[in-house]
């Protein structure tokens, strides 16, 4: 059974390498903060300003984030929403689905689950690795999203990035080239730290945005487990009790 | 207070009149005899029955929210995560619960292996218990179409073309299971009907039967004597204990662990890494996007992963179906004279193990990506798999069993 277990923990281990070896720089890890209502605030401007053009959310409403990221009424009115939206009214995106079509080739997803099925560690390298790459109709290509169809909507931000790439001769003699690193080509009105910043908290913004139910299930759960353990204890108190009996 | 008490009396003894009540009580709780041996495996069975009943009740609550409407089912689970009170609970109670239901009757399952509580007289809970468990598995497969992410088609598409690799009839078999050409708003339809009544109804009606026959005969018991043999004066077997009120409180304080291990998960980690909510279901329904890996949930991934070891699609659908179908036979195929392990030689103690090996092993297998190694490993756990019931009959019988003492042991 042991030997089994080496083997099968050596095929896990061959697995995480493939994972991580893969081609170019590896995924960065992003520490995502749900308690910290500021960054998630700054993340929700974020969104509405940049993403919300494009990308609807249409499961988030309005007055929820405003009761959740502790805003009034009326500052998400005024900050986050067109004015011809309702409070009560979801993100709900301007453009026309078949506009959308014909510029990008795809409509745009909806973000609204999008922090859980690719995860925010996906989202945050997504939204850092963009680099240009002339051969593509927006002029930027990905690092983790291979040829998307989205523009680098954040540029101004970040500035541009230029691959480095490295070429290696296999032994029988191809060449593979692969990208080694990104390097900026041109200064964007942020730093690199300040960049990474607002990446994170628009990706808190997006897990929060995922599951709302995350801000309060934690604290709940926590009560939840407490009364079961008193529970237990008088359980067993009077499982003890009655058993006395039983020889 | 006695004008209560008598009132009350009164009350039972007009039901008694018109309803065998205290017959059914005595006969199934105060007066129904359980050895007093039980251990830890014990507790599975009333957890089963715990977790059945949580997925009824967070059911009927989903169901008043749910849509069963290709255009409308995604957003009505968000709907549901969001804008219902408590929805989000609700919806993770019965998403945990269907993978703990798994994990309760597995290990329910593997106690019966281990004292041997298929065998005479209990073949007909067995046989009883394991249409439950095809029940269950059909449920679960039915239930998980219905968030409507990409896991939910592709998974059921994948699962119903199985049927087409049956000769002359498969075709028009997948074709009627899903009611249309690929799974689409009519196959949604009807699996939230057969998720909602029909499985439900059969799942219940088979536990009902599964406790009466258990009723009948008696419990079994990690010493796999038969308590029955030794009654004392009164008639009372003297190794039994009312069920209640000994192993109520019992069982009580099972459930209580149970359900703070179920709390930190639904609490927690209700996504559990993907094992229990898959990342890909977060994804809305799409024809014609296929993922790049369709991997059933966990609770299939054994009999997948034996369906892809062989290289043909109909021998593979028939392995796999015996691989389920086989435990209906396991009364008859041990031979052995002793019930429990404990008495067992190391030619069964053995086999179990590499049962429960291989099992856990082709689950794993099962998630995964197929490379070659992988596909001969999964062949090796299958043979070992279905080695396990099909030698069963020699090693059972030539293997050296200790004797069976007359009364259960404290242990």
């Amino acid at each position: 059974m042991s030997r089994l277990f080496t083997f099968l923990l050596a095929m896990l281990c061959f697995e995480l390498a493939l994972a991580a070896g893969g081609h170019g720089p590896a995924m960065q890890p992003v520490k995502i903060d749900l308690s910290d209502k500021l960054s998630l605030q700054r993340g929700a401007q974020v969104f509405v300003n940049y993403c919300v053009s494009c990308h609807s959310a249409s499961f988030m409403r309005y007055n929820r984030i405003a009761a959740d990221l502790d805003l009034s009424e009326e500052s998400v009115q005024t900050n986050l929403m067109f004015t011809t939206d309702k409070i009560g009214d979801a993100m709900e995106v301007a453009m026309r689905p078949s506009d959308a079509e014909s510029w990008f080739g795809a409509p745009p997803p909806d973000l609204s689950v999008v922090a859980r099925s690719r995860g925010p560690d996906w989202l945050y390298n997504f939204l850092i690795t963009f680099y240009v790459d002339e051969n593509k109709p927006t002029g930027v290509n990905n690092l983790f999203f291979k040829d998307t169809a989205m523009p680098h909507v954040l540029w101004e931000l970040q500035g541009l990035q230029r691959a480095v790439y490295h070429t290696e001769a296999a032994d029988d003699g191809n060449e593979t080239t692969t990208i080694e690193r990104l390097e900026l080509a041109q200064r964007g009105s942020l730093t690199e730290n300040e960049y990474k910043r607002l990446v994170r908290d628009l990706v808190g913004f997006l897990v929060y945005v995922g599951e709302p139910a995350k801000l309060v299930r934690h604290r709940l759960g926590f009560w939840v487990i407490v009364f079961l353990l008193v529970f237990l204890v008088a359980a067993y108190l009077m499982k003890r009790e009655y058993w006395k009996d039983v020889h | 207070m006695n004008a209560v008490v008598k009132q009350l009396t009164g009350l039972r003894d007009w039901v008694d009149d018109r309803f065998p009540l205290v017959k059914l009580w005595n006969e199934h709780m105060g007066q129904y005899y359980a050895p007093k041996n039980f251990n830890f495996w014990y507790y599975f069975g009333v957890l089963s029955i715990v977790v059945l009943a949580l997925q009824i009740v967070t059911g009927i609550w989903l169901t008043m929210n749910y849509k069963p409407d290709a255009e409308l089912a995604f957003a009505s689970v968000e709907y549901i995560m969001r804008d219902v009170e408590w929805g989000w609970l609700i919806r993770y109670m019965h998403s945990t619960g269907a993978s703990a239901f798994f994990i309760v009757v597995y290990l329910h399952m593997f106690r019966a292996l281990l004292y041997g509580s298929y065998k005479k007289p209990r073949e007909l809970i067995w046989i009883l218990g394991m249409f439950t468990y095809l029940a269950l598995m059909a449920e679960a497969f039915l239930g998980y179409l219905l968030p409507w992410g990409q896991m939910s088609f592709w998974g059921a598409q994948v699962i119903i073309s199985l049927f087409g690799a049956i000769p002359f009839v498969g075709d028009t078999l997948s074709l009627w299971i899903r009611g249309d050409f690929v799974v689409s708003d009519v196959t949604l339809n009807r699996f939230f009907s057969l998720h909602v009544i029909a499985m439900p109804l059969a799942i219940v009606g088979l536990v009902f039967l599964h406790i009466i026959a258990l009723h009948e005969v008696g419990s079994n018991n990690p010493d796999g004597v038969e308590i029955k043999k030794k009654k004392g004066p009164d008639g009372v077997p003297l190794d039994g204990i009312p069920f209640h009120p000994y192993y109520s409180v019992k069982d009580t304080v099972g459930v209580i662990v149970f359900l703070i291990l179920f709390a930190a998960v639904v609490f927690f980690a209700p996504e559990f890494g993907g094992w229990f909510l898959e990342a890909n279901n977060f994804i809305p329904a799409n024809p014609l996007v296929t993922p790049e890996h369709i991997v059933p949930l966990w609770y299939f991934t054994p009999f997948y992963a034996i369906l892809r070891a062989v290289p043909d699609k109909l021998i593979g659908v028939l392995l796999m179906g015996a691989a389920t179908m086989i435990f209906f036979l396991l009364p008859w195929l041990d031979r052995s004279p002793v019930k429990s392990i404990r008495y067992r030689g190391p030619l069964f103690k053995t086999a179990l193990w590499l049962f429960v090996i291989s099992f856990i092993a082709l689950g794993y297998l099962g998630t995964q990506t197929p490379t070659p190694q992988m596909t001969w490993m999964a062949r090796g756990f299958s043979a070992i798999y279905f080695g396990f019931f099909l030698l069963m009959p020699f090693y059972s019988k030539i293997d050296k069993t200790k004797p069976v003492p007359d009364r259960v042991t404290d242990k």
